[in-house]
């Protein structure tokens, strides 16, 4: 990894950064507001950056290695920016049994990305998820927010055609 | 009336031993002269009971548990050392070895390693599951140290020593599960770190050669512990 | 100062504006029935009972979940009709049905007293699909918050414990530790504070009935938890719930808002020395944290690992003080005992499991959906009778219940009773509730394979065995999915199973061999045709002839 120059601190007056700056303070900057001041963050910026990381740090008086350890330990947050669109792919053992699989498979070859990647031109980010309880309606998938289930290949190729165009 | 921690008795490989309430049976059963294999453990840091090498059984619990982390109970009678307990210690060490990279005889603490010397003291001489041969980078950003990860067995004891005697938390774990790693502040080069002190003591603790001074060529990095329990020991001092 | 008296006239209230209405239309407004537009369903129904000039005629109200989630929207009227499959458009036909007379919609009407709502029985969900999750007015029309003001003036925390001790409630996370007991630990442990918590955070894939209880009926939860900390002398309770769960978070914090408006949380409720608050804690998307030592490690804000038991939180938990944690199904039970009495719960279930359980059926059966049912009913029953059987002409193979720490149970054993102690017997266990019903287009040793994919991502890497072993064995069932397994893969497979089981240090480690153990017990002859004949009997597996050779 080539050494890089510390990342500007994110703007005081940015408003996604009082948005932040207001979680940390409803919990009065206390160290174990860290994952909750995260889901802020990454709710206000869509991904978390070093820079963001860096001033959660220093707000909560956390080390900063801790920061990036609880970041990373967790699938929820992401260090990569996302594509225009999201589509979470259920693969809970429900979603599994009725052909999740198989769906993520046709994602996979149609648009060349795996789970966890973004297509080159930055349209669709493709996520996997542990069951987010939908399991009555499997398999589904989350379409940016919202939720399809009893998918087929087809439904689901014929959603993200419609996000890449 | 006395009010400090009570006095157990308990039997450790058939042997009657006395212990206060709070100590372990890994501590107990070194103050009494008998050996259970550690890895992650370290006299002065805190226990954390990960690379299940000191697992012992303990009658009426059905699983062994890891004697760095238990606390003695009176009564207890505690088996150090039998065939299940060796097959499991072997297998460990096997995970272990499989993986990372580990290459004894290329590197720096080849003779002075924790994970080799209880390879020997099991007779490791090949492993039945499969080396994984991942790929991991060595950083030697650092002006004094080198870090190569594929020598990295996630003891913890750098993010420990780091964090309780040095505090200044450098080290900590990304990811988890296979894929957790050491990391040095924000996932950087350990050289741009700005909480480094540079005290080396991560380097010391270091039961493999993961972390070593550089300069240090095949066989000659050697580790000496000595400051920690006289670090602790200075420290208790002053919180009396 | 809230009263029993307030709660009895808010009540009434309710009852009044109910009674004024002839006809009663509930629409699910759960997140199942929601992904399929029930929101839209309810904004027709509403539009239309506007314009044929019905307003307080027929009342629409949003309900949470009526169980049958795989028929949704779903839409009942009065007791008993109910309507399956509708769309905004029939909106229209409902509530022209009901102007001319309460006329069913037949093209609509589903059978409700099919076995699937008969066979249940609602203690945990009797508000589901009847009150509205967003009125705490409507809960206390269900005689909510009763339990809780009525212990606080009768009881000690002594007797609470007691109360549920002799219910014989146990843990409904999945361990099945007795309630009682654990209260009465935590009550007699010492500590400057305690600590009351509510374990939400359901990652058991397949698993969705917390999911549903917290948006079907969020007061009971909190009521469990209030009843919860004032036995166990706590003041302070944390609600920690999955972050895929938007709706429920949602739900719950607009319920903890109007219990504190109410003063059924807060300082000295019920003018007693009892105050208690709750926070809601977002989870992050890791399985482990339902480990108790690892939930509170992620409250804590830190890495969710989990740490050596004894000592057990109940002596040491959250920032080292005595906590107690239940999982949601456990606190949904607490009031109606403390109503009823812990004899009346003790009357359900069997000898050693009391009370009912709530199961999410899914997977390859008819009637997929939330289900709850006393315990020890057989499973025979469950599957064949609730669910419907497995649709399509095919034919049942297995059952697996308790998530990735479970196990599969094949056809022959369908009629043991449900209950803890035979799940355990059979190699799996109870878990807190997914139910996932396979047929013969399932692969075991793929099934397995699944599993243990989701153990080694979830492992969190503090322990070598879990760790690593995950690893290893992940990579032994790929290898004998795609036939390149020899009869040594399966020894060493097995080998690391003992390894994995008896020396991880917590217990998503020790039972991710489980459905690996419990497949080759029930299903060995499966595994032999993939290893031996290089053959996948369901034609999951895409065994190539060529890796025979190369492999």
């Amino acid at each position: 990894m080539p050494p890089e120059a510390p990342k500007a601190a994110p703007a005081p007056k940015d408003n996604r950064w009082k948005l932040v700056e207001a979680a940390m303070r409803r919990h009065g900057y206390k160290s174990h507001a860290l994952i909750e001041t995260l889901h802020t963050a990454q709710e206000a910026y869509g991904f978390l950056e070093e820079p963001v990381l860096r001033a959660v740090a220093q707000g909560l008086r956390v080390p900063l290695s801790k920061v990036y350890g609880v970041a990373t330990f967790y699938n929820f947050f992401s260090l990569k920016p996302q594509g225009e669109h999201t589509c979470v792919v259920c693969t809970g053992t429900a979603c599994y049994i009725k052909g999740a699989g198989d769906i993520m498979e046709a994602i996979e070859k149609k648009f060349g990305i795996e789970g966890g990647e973004t297509t080159p031109d930055g349209k669709i980010s493709l996520l996997t998820a542990r069951c987010f309880g939908s399991c009555g309606l499997a398999p589904a998938a989350v379409f940016d927010s919202e939720v399809a289930g009893k998918l087929t290949v087809e439904t689901t190729l014929s959603r993200l055609e419609k996000w890449s165009t | 009336m006395i009010t400090g921690p009570r006095i157990k008795t308990l039997t450790i490989d058939d042997k009657p031993v006395g212990a206060r309430e709070d100590e372990t049976i890994l501590t107990i059963a070194r103050e009494n002269g008998i050996r259970i294999p550690t890895l992650c453990h370290l006299e002065g840091l805190t226990p954390i009971g990960g690379c299940r090498l000191c697992l012992v059984e303990v009658k009426g619990i059905a699983r062994p548990v890891a004697a760095c982390v238990t606390s003695v109970q009176e009564g207890m009678e505690v088996t150090t050392d039998s065939p299940r307990l060796t097959q499991y210690r072997r297998m460990v060490l096997e995970l272990l070895f499989s993986e990372r990279n580990h290459v004894c005889s290329v590197c720096v603490s080849n003779g002075g390693c924790d994970l080799q010397d209880l390879a020997q003291e099991f007779g490791l001489t090949h492993l039945t599951v499969p080396y994984q041969y991942p790929r991991h980078k060595v950083d030697a950003s650092h002006p004094w140290f080198t870090l190569d990860h594929n020598r990295c067995i996630l003891c913890t004891r750098c993010v420990r020593v780091c964090d309780e005697i040095e505090g200044a938390h450098t080290w900590d774990l990304f990811g988890r599960g296979m894929q957790a790693r050491v990391i040095t502040d924000l996932n950087q080069p350990w050289g741009s770190s700005q909480t480094c002190t540079g005290c080396g003591k991560c380097v010391h603790v270091c039961p493999t050669g993961a972390l070593s001074e550089k300069g240090k060529s095949v066989r000659e990095m050697r580790k000496s512990r000595e400051f920690l329990p006289y670090l602790r020991l200075m420290r208790q001092g002053r919180q009396v | 100062m809230i009263t029993l008296e307030d709660l009895t006239e808010i009540a009434a209230k309710e009852q009044e504006t109910r009674s004024a209405a002839d006809h009663h239309v509930h629409v699910c407004v759960a997140a199942s029935c929601l992904s399929l537009k029930s929101d839209l369903v309810k904004e027709s129904l509403e539009k239309e009972v506007k314009q044929n000039g019905l307003a307080g005629k027929v009342a629409v109200k949003g309900v949470g979940c009526m169980g049958l989630c795989m028929a949704g929207p779903l839409v009942t009227v009065g007791d008993g009709v109910l309507y399956q499959n509708v769309t905004p458009e029939d909106g229209i036909d409902i509530v022209k049905g009901l102007a001319e007379g309460a006329r069913p919609i037949s093209r609509l009407e589903g059978d409700s007293k099919a076995p699937f709502f008969t066979k249940q029985v609602k203690v945990v969900l009797e508000n589901c699909g009847k009150i509205d999750p967003e009125r705490v007015e409507d809960y206390i029309a269900a005689d909510g918050y009763r339990a809780l003001l009525e212990t606080l003036e009768n009881k000690t925390p002594v007797d609470v414990c007691h109360e549920i001790q002799k219910s014989g409630l146990r843990g409904r996370g999945g361990g099945g530790y007795p309630t009682g007991l654990k209260w009465s630990t935590v009550l007699k442990s010492t500590g400057a504070r305690k600590y009351v918590i509510c374990n939400a955070d359901e990652g058991d894939p397949g698993a969705f009935m917390d999911r549903s209880l917290l948006e079907s009926d969020p007061h009971r939860v909190i009521e469990g938890m209030a009843i919860g900390a004032y036995a166990v002398g706590a003041s302070h309770g944390y609600l920690y719930v999955r972050a895929e769960y938007p709706l429920a978070v949602k739900r719950l914090k607009a319920a903890i808002k109007q219990a504190e408006r109410l003063g059924l949380l807060g300082t000295n409720i019920h003018g007693t020395p009892f105050s208690f608050t709750v926070d809601v804690r977002l989870g992050a998307g890791a399985f482990v944290c339902g480990e108790e030592t690892a939930l509170i490690a992620s409250i804590e804000g830190g890495r969710g690992t989990p740490r050596p038991r004894p000592p057990y939180p109940a002596e040491e938990g959250l920032w080292g003080y005595p906590t107690l944690i239940n999982n949601v199904e456990t606190f949904a039970n607490i009031a109606p005992i403390l109503r009823n009495g812990g004899a009346w719960f003790a009357s359900l279930g069997t000898a050693k499991s009391k009370g009912t359980k709530v199961f999410a059926l899914a997977g390859r059966v008819r009637n997929t959906g939330l289900i709850e049912v006393p315990m020890g009913m057989p499973l025979r029953e469950i599957i064949e009778d609730i669910g419907g059987g497995v649709p399509d002409g095919r034919t049942f193979k297995a059952v697996q219940t308790g998530g990735p720490s479970g196990g599969c149970i094949p056809a022959p054993l369908l009629d043991m009773p449900v209950d803890y102690e035979s799940l355990a017997q059979a190699g799996s266990m109870m878990g807190s509730g997914g139910m996932i019903v396979m047929d013969d287009s399932s692969c075991m040793p793929d099934v397995a394979k699944f599993f243990m994919e989701f153990c080694r991502t979830e492992s969190c890497g503090k322990c070598t065995p879990c760790r690593v072993g995950t690893v290893h064995m992940h990579q032994i069932l790929q290898k004998i999915c795609s036939g390149r397994a020899t009869e040594a893969d399966l020894a060493l497979l097995l080998d690391l199973c003992d390894v994995v089981k008896n020396t991880s240090l917590c217990g998503l480690g020790q039972t991710s061999p489980n459905p690996v153990l419990s497949t080759l017990r029930y299903f060995k002859d499966e595994y032999t045709r993939h290893v031996i004949d290089k053959k996948c009997g369901a034609s999951v597996c895409k065994i190539r002839k060529d890796e025979e050779v190369h492999g």
